[in-house]
């Protein structure tokens, strides 16, 4: 039986030469039904043309690097399976929405500052010293957070976000995820602290509600809830004088 | 040619390296830190940990129990001084990192839960659900976010360290995005690379996983030390190698033969599923070998089966497990059991490094998995390795600043030269390289298989003979290396050759530490040496560099405090 056979067509960009992307097509051997479309790239890089180039790691779902656009979805290649595409041809570009800094590898140094911007980090009026012990919580008390601190920060969501599309200001879905993460952890007090940034008009304001976010995590968070959560948490802090939490 | 100074300077950003950088930092405020990573720290290896990280918390539990599992875990290698003291920090880090967010899961009194481990006498692997690495990294990478004084290059990828009068002085480093060799420099600087799984074919390990700090100490001249003791986790998905957690077992899985027979029950009859993970994998390799493992389209496999558990508790103990099994195997862990088998998993072995982390390399630190501390021995006992890069990622961070409070500075002039000599070698090697026929996909394909063939569950004298032959003729081929990325720009393949180039160096040492331990101990089993000998080595391996030959070794004597050498049963 001749060899089984798939087309992937990928994002070439080189700023050094390319005034523009380009998609370049490679016809590969798809040998194995287990095959996923970063094993497709992979064979690629080794096999074809080494100058390929894209973000990978753990191939498990857990690190976060290999989010590009498959025929036009966000995913992770780790867990985009080539038997769901074969026989057509499979395209692979970067991430939507972020500067390309070369084929498949995107930019997020936006990200790396908007997640620092809203403190995700235990804030207390007063740290409890390590001879203390640890803070008293349930497993109920994890559950009000638990989704959120799932983000494995992929950037599918802003990808697949068009408020993120059209104003990079904007905070973005797991921007604003986390920081509702650590706001509604029992051991946080850093709700006022986080307030300013994620309350403002680049904030949770600034979403229209698509939900598109929440539709492509692959990690089952649900930013489009954190966001309207949020939103109720801004209005409310106006509304009720002093009896909201801190 | 850019020059950042530092007082500290880390290499990594994983769990071990980002708790260096704050602990240098909370022991000196003043101290200025460095993180350079060939990735964004939250891609780390850290992240695919699973089941938990150990710690003596609970009443029923103590230092001496833990430091004795830990040390007949080990097969006796350990440094018994180094468990001693790990043991008693343990717990005080995982407090910290409950104080720095981490989701714990708890007891139903609001307590930091514990679970039952392999080769631990009772309950005390402190978990959140099975993605406890997961929820550790983005916890102490977002908490060291605050820290005004860590400075971070990332997606930097060190070539190599710098060395001035015998003294580590900082890094040379290619900005993956500029293409821009910068020279780092610090007063002191802290290897926290992770292991080196990629080296094998099958293993659990990411991408990333290529051994590079521990290269880069060995070409400086430091030992490394015990390479010849790789774990084997019993567990690893057919394929991909992807790990499912020993908290499978720890909960109460079973491992299942083709008979359907808990076969354990001739190997480790004590401890059944909770054996250690050297023994348990040279059984499974024996059912293999007997006929009694399933055949599959990827080889030969067992079954773990959490299918008694329920899915409630499967749910709440195991979720990631569940979510693996559905998006990368088809199945449902609820109603299906898991196919296994033994793949490559942790390197025991490491820069040779002291109880502070320090190496004999003076202002060189190193700790977590590229690290070897003295603490795992020939066997490292699961979930004693995230609480290592807490416990020795602390300890060295804060050695390095208090080194760093009283060392000379850096000075320009020999880096300026130190830095344009290590550029000029990598444009000629690799960047520039014109006209080879080798691909470096096809030189680490054959070594990982190699590796596998040669260096893996069970050794013989033959096999590593042989392995350390091939390794030759592969670096032979890796000076013929063709690499078609001419850019400047996120250069993927030129990193990709600098750590294979990095791994046929370790991987020599690796068969070369085996190759002289004539006997069988921990994770090293030799066919031909079935027996442990104390009297001829009860001693660390220390392999050095040697231009052109196979590595020189020396032996070391392990130091025994309260817990005389015992035959290792269970």
């Amino acid at each position: 039986m001749p060899e089984k056979r798939i087309t992937i067509k990928a994002t070439r960009y080189d700023p050094e030469k390319d005034e523009k992307p380009h998609l370049q097509s490679y016809e590969i051997p798809f040998y194995d039904e287990s095959m996923v479309v970063l094993d497709a790239l992979n064979y690629i890089k080794s096999d074809v043309d080494g100058s390929l180039s894209y973000r990978w790691s753990c191939r498990m779902g857990i690190c976060g690097s290999c989010g590009m656009m498959v025929n036009g979805t966000p995913k992770l290649t780790c867990n985009a399976f080539l038997r769901d595409y074969w026989p057509q041809a499979i395209v692979v570009e970067p991430l939507n929405n972020f500067p390309i800094i070369r084929d498949l590898v995107i930019d997020m140094e936006d990200f790396m500052h908007k997640l620092k911007s809203i403190k995700p980090w235990i804030i207390r009026k007063q740290e409890i010293p390590l001879g203390a012990g640890e803070h008293r919580q349930t497993n109920e008390q994890i559950d009000d957070f638990r989704q959120f601190s799932q983000c494995i920060n992929c950037m599918l969501c802003y990808a697949a976000c068009p408020v993120y599309g059209l104003n990079d200001e904007f905070l973005g879905p797991a921007a604003i995820a986390l920081a509702r993460r650590y706001n509604l952890d029992s051991r946080d007090q850093g709700l006022k602290q986080r307030l300013p940034v994620i309350g403002d008009s680049e904030g949770v304001w600034e979403c229209s509600f698509v939900g598109e976010c929440s539709v492509v995590c692959p990690k089952g968070v649900d930013p489009a809830k954190a966001i309207q959560q949020t939103k109720l948490d801004t209005t409310m802090r106006f509304v009720l004088p002093y009896g909201n939490r801190e | 040619m850019d020059f950042e100074s530092y007082d500290v300077l880390v290499v990594g950003g994983g769990l071990a390296g980002i708790r260096a950088a704050i602990a240098a930092v909370e022991a000196n405020p003043r101290v200025k830190v460095g993180m350079v990573s060939k990735v964004y720290p939250m891609r780390s290896h850290t992240v695919s940990a699973e089941g938990g990280a150990a710690a003596a918390l609970r009443p029923e539990d103590s230092y001496e129990n833990h430091a004795f599992d830990t040390i007949k875990g080990s097969d006796y290698l350990a440094d018994q001084d180094v468990v001693e003291a790990f043991v008693r920090e343990a717990p005080v880090e995982v407090i910290q990192m409950e104080h720095w967010g981490c989701p714990w899961s708890r007891d139903p009194d609001g307590k930091i839960s514990a679970r039952p481990f392999g080769g631990m006498t009772t309950w005390r692997t402190c978990f959140a659900a099975d993605k406890t690495g997961f929820h550790m990294l983005h916890a102490v990478f977002q908490t060291s976010l605050k820290y005004p004084q860590i400075t971070r290059h990332d997606e930097a990828f060190v070539t190599k360290l710098l060395v001035e009068d015998s003294r580590c002085v900082g890094v040379v480093a290619l900005d993956m995005r500029s293409g821009r060799f910068d020279a780092i420099t610090a007063k002191s600087v802290i290897l926290a690379t992770g292991g080196l799984g990629r080296i094998y074919a099958f293993t659990t390990n990411g991408n990333i996983c290529t051994g590079d700090g521990m290269a880069l100490a060995y070409r400086a001249g430091v030992g490394l030390k015990d390479m010849e003791m790789v774990q084997f986790h019993p567990t690893g998905l057919p394929f991909t190698g992807i790990l499912i957690t020993e908290a499978v077992r720890g909960e109460g899985g079973y491992l299942l033969n083709n008979q359907g027979e808990r076969f354990l029950k001739r190997y480790v009859p004590n401890k059944m599923e909770l054996g250690p993970r050297d023994i348990i994998s040279r059984a499974m390799m024996t059912e293999f070998e007997e006929g009694r493992g399933f055949e599959g389209p990827h080889g030969k496999y067992l079954h773990l089966d959490v299918r008694h558990l329920g899915e409630e508790m499967i749910d709440r103990k195991l979720p990631f497990m569940r979510e693996l099994g559905r998006e990368f195997v088809g199945i449902d862990i609820v109603t299906d059991p898991i196919p296994v088998r033994p793949v490559q998993h942790y390197m025991m072995g490491g820069v040779d490094a002291d109880i502070s982390g320090a190496t004999p390399m003076a202002g060189l630190y190193a700790a977590g998995e590229c690290a070897n501390v003295g603490l795992n021995g020939a066997n490292r006992l699961g979930s004693n390795s995230l609480s290592e890069c807490l416990v020795f990622g602390a300890a060295a961070g804060r050695a390095a600043a208090e080194y760093a409070s009283s060392a000379k500075p850096v000075t320009a002039n020999p880096v300026d030269a130190l830095l344009w000599d290590e550029a000029r070698r990598v444009e000629v090697e690799f960047l520039e390289k014109k006209g080879g026929d080798e691909r470096i996909g096809a030189i680490r394909e054959e070594m990982q298989r190699e590796m596998d063939t040669g260096a893996g569950v069970f050794r013989t004298k033959e096999a590593m003979e042989k392995l350390i032959e091939q390794l030759g003729g592969l670096r032979e081929r890796f000076g013929r290396i063709r690499i078609d990325d001419t850019s400047r720009t996120f250069n993927t393949e030129v990193t990709a050759a600098m750590e294979l180039d990095f791994m046929l160096e370790l991987a020599q040492t690796m068969a070369v530490s085996a190759l002289a331990r004539e006997e069988s101990r921990g994770a090293h089993a030799r066919r031909d040496f079935p027996e442990r000998d104390d009297k001829k080595y009860l001693k660390h391996t220390l392999a050095f560099r040697r231009e052109g030959a196979r590595p020189r070794l020396e032996y070391r004597d392990v130091r025994i405090t309260n817990f005389q050498p015992q035959a290792r049963t269970y």
